[in-house]
């Protein structure tokens, strides 16, 4: 899309970033992981981005920096997108939430903190959205067997939770029967 | 099953009285009153719904009265796929329904996982459930399901009620709906589809 490259640099005037075209046609932005929030505050205030379409994660396994966050927004005004992506060091992802400036995010990253364990700091209700709570793994990265791994902690927490209940409860044959 | 009436002809009481074993008459029961309690997770629930509707008409078996309180329920018929984060409902649904209670599990889903190997989908819900009987099919034809009641029906006639409520474990062989969240006996076949930790370079073609 003709312009979008200029309108996305216009508006990340002075902030580290390294945009490029991607292979379908999309303008890319790569920032460094502590930038990731401004620039998309700048994205949307400046160059009128004003749709999360995605959150999500990428797992490089045997690479470092191992994980990334990408996130593509939409301008409907404009009709183009853009995608911004941030290299999240250490083995313990995180990277600012952006659900101040887009609340539709938040689902999307309750899947990604599920599924790549990516902490998006600020995110106020940040918990597993489709595995289980007590669940240990994080599915999608690349060092989980796609098996899948028996989750003892859960059978040990859902022990825990029918002892608890059965202590509560009037109807103590629900667990004693 | 014996029944005699004695005919007022015979000039005994009105009321008759019926001779049998204590046993059979509490299989007859049971078997001709089993409540189902549908738990159905996906497209088998449909075929469910068929079965229990007119056109399959499960009344003729006595299974039609499809509770949605396990308190009211005999017999649970996982019907589609039991992913992890349901099966923690699935198996407080089971320990809620009173004894004596039998499953049926629905398709290849509940079967084995079916087609779904994942990580998310528990291969099989004998993993935390005792199964009574299995039903094939993707899903199954609600006549396969009535089969499946049959044939449970049939298990149920060859129960022992009254030795096991002497015997002081009238909850059978399955120590089901007990404190400990222990796995159903029947799961310790080990499978091609074990849940090992493999590392990445550990990785091996199926």
């Amino acid at each position: 899309m003709a312009g979008t490259n200029e309108r996305v640099a216009a508006a990340l005037q002075g902030l580290a970033h390294e945009a490029s075209t991607g292979k379908d046609g999309m303008c890319v932005v790569r920032v460094a992981a502590g930038d990731a929030k401004e620039c998309i505050r700048r994205l949307k205030e400046r160059a009128g981005f004003e749709t999360n379409t995605f959150v999500t994660g990428v797992d490089r396994f045997p690479k470092s920096p191992r994980h990334e966050c990408h996130w593509q927004f939409m301008s409907v005004e404009h009709a183009d997108r853009v995608r911004v992506y941030a290299a999240l060091p250490g083995d313990e992802p995180k990277v600012a939430s952006i659900v101040d400036l887009y609340p539709g995010a938040a689902y999307a990253e309750r899947e990604c903190f599920d599924m790549f364990g990516i902490v998006f700091e600020g995110h106020a209700g940040l918990k597993r959205l489709l595995m289980p709570e007590e669940y240990d793994h994080f599915p999608l990265r690349k060092d989980f067997p796609h098996h899948g791994i028996e989750p003892d902690r859960l059978y040990r927490e859902w022990d825990r939770r029918r002892c608890e209940r059965a202590a509560v409860s009037d109807h103590s044959e629900i667990a004693d029967q | 099953m014996g029944s005699l009436k004695p005919a007022g002809a015979h000039g005994q009481d009105e009321f008759g009285f019926l001779a049998t074993r204590v046993d059979e008459l509490v299989n007859w029961g049971r078997k001709n009153s089993l409540w189902p309690m549908p738990l159905g997770l996906s497209c088998c629930g449909i075929e469910l719904m068929a079965m229990i509707g007119p056109k399959f008409d499960l009344a003729r078996f006595g299974a039609e009265a499809a509770r949605f309180s396990p308190r009211q329920c005999d017999l649970m018929i996982v019907a589609g796929t039991l992913t992890w984060k349901m099966a923690e409902a699935a198996r407080t649904i089971y320990d809620q329904m009173p004894d004596p209670k039998w499953v049926i599990a629905m398709g290849v889903c509940s079967s084995s996982g079916g087609m779904y190997d994942s990580y998310s989908v528990v291969q099989g819900v004998d993993t935390i459930l005792p199964v009574d009987v299995y039903v094939p099919g993707c899903p199954p034809r609600p006549d396969a399901v009535i089969d499946a009641i049959m044939k449970l029906q049939k298990k149920i006639e060859r129960e022992k009620p009254i030795e096991l409520l002497l015997s002081g474990d009238a909850v059978g062989e399955y120590d089901g709906g007990t404190k400990r969240f222990v796995r159903a006996p029947n799961h310790g076949i080990p499978t091609t589809r074990s849940h090992e930790y493999l590392a990445p370079g550990e990785w091996k073609d199926r």
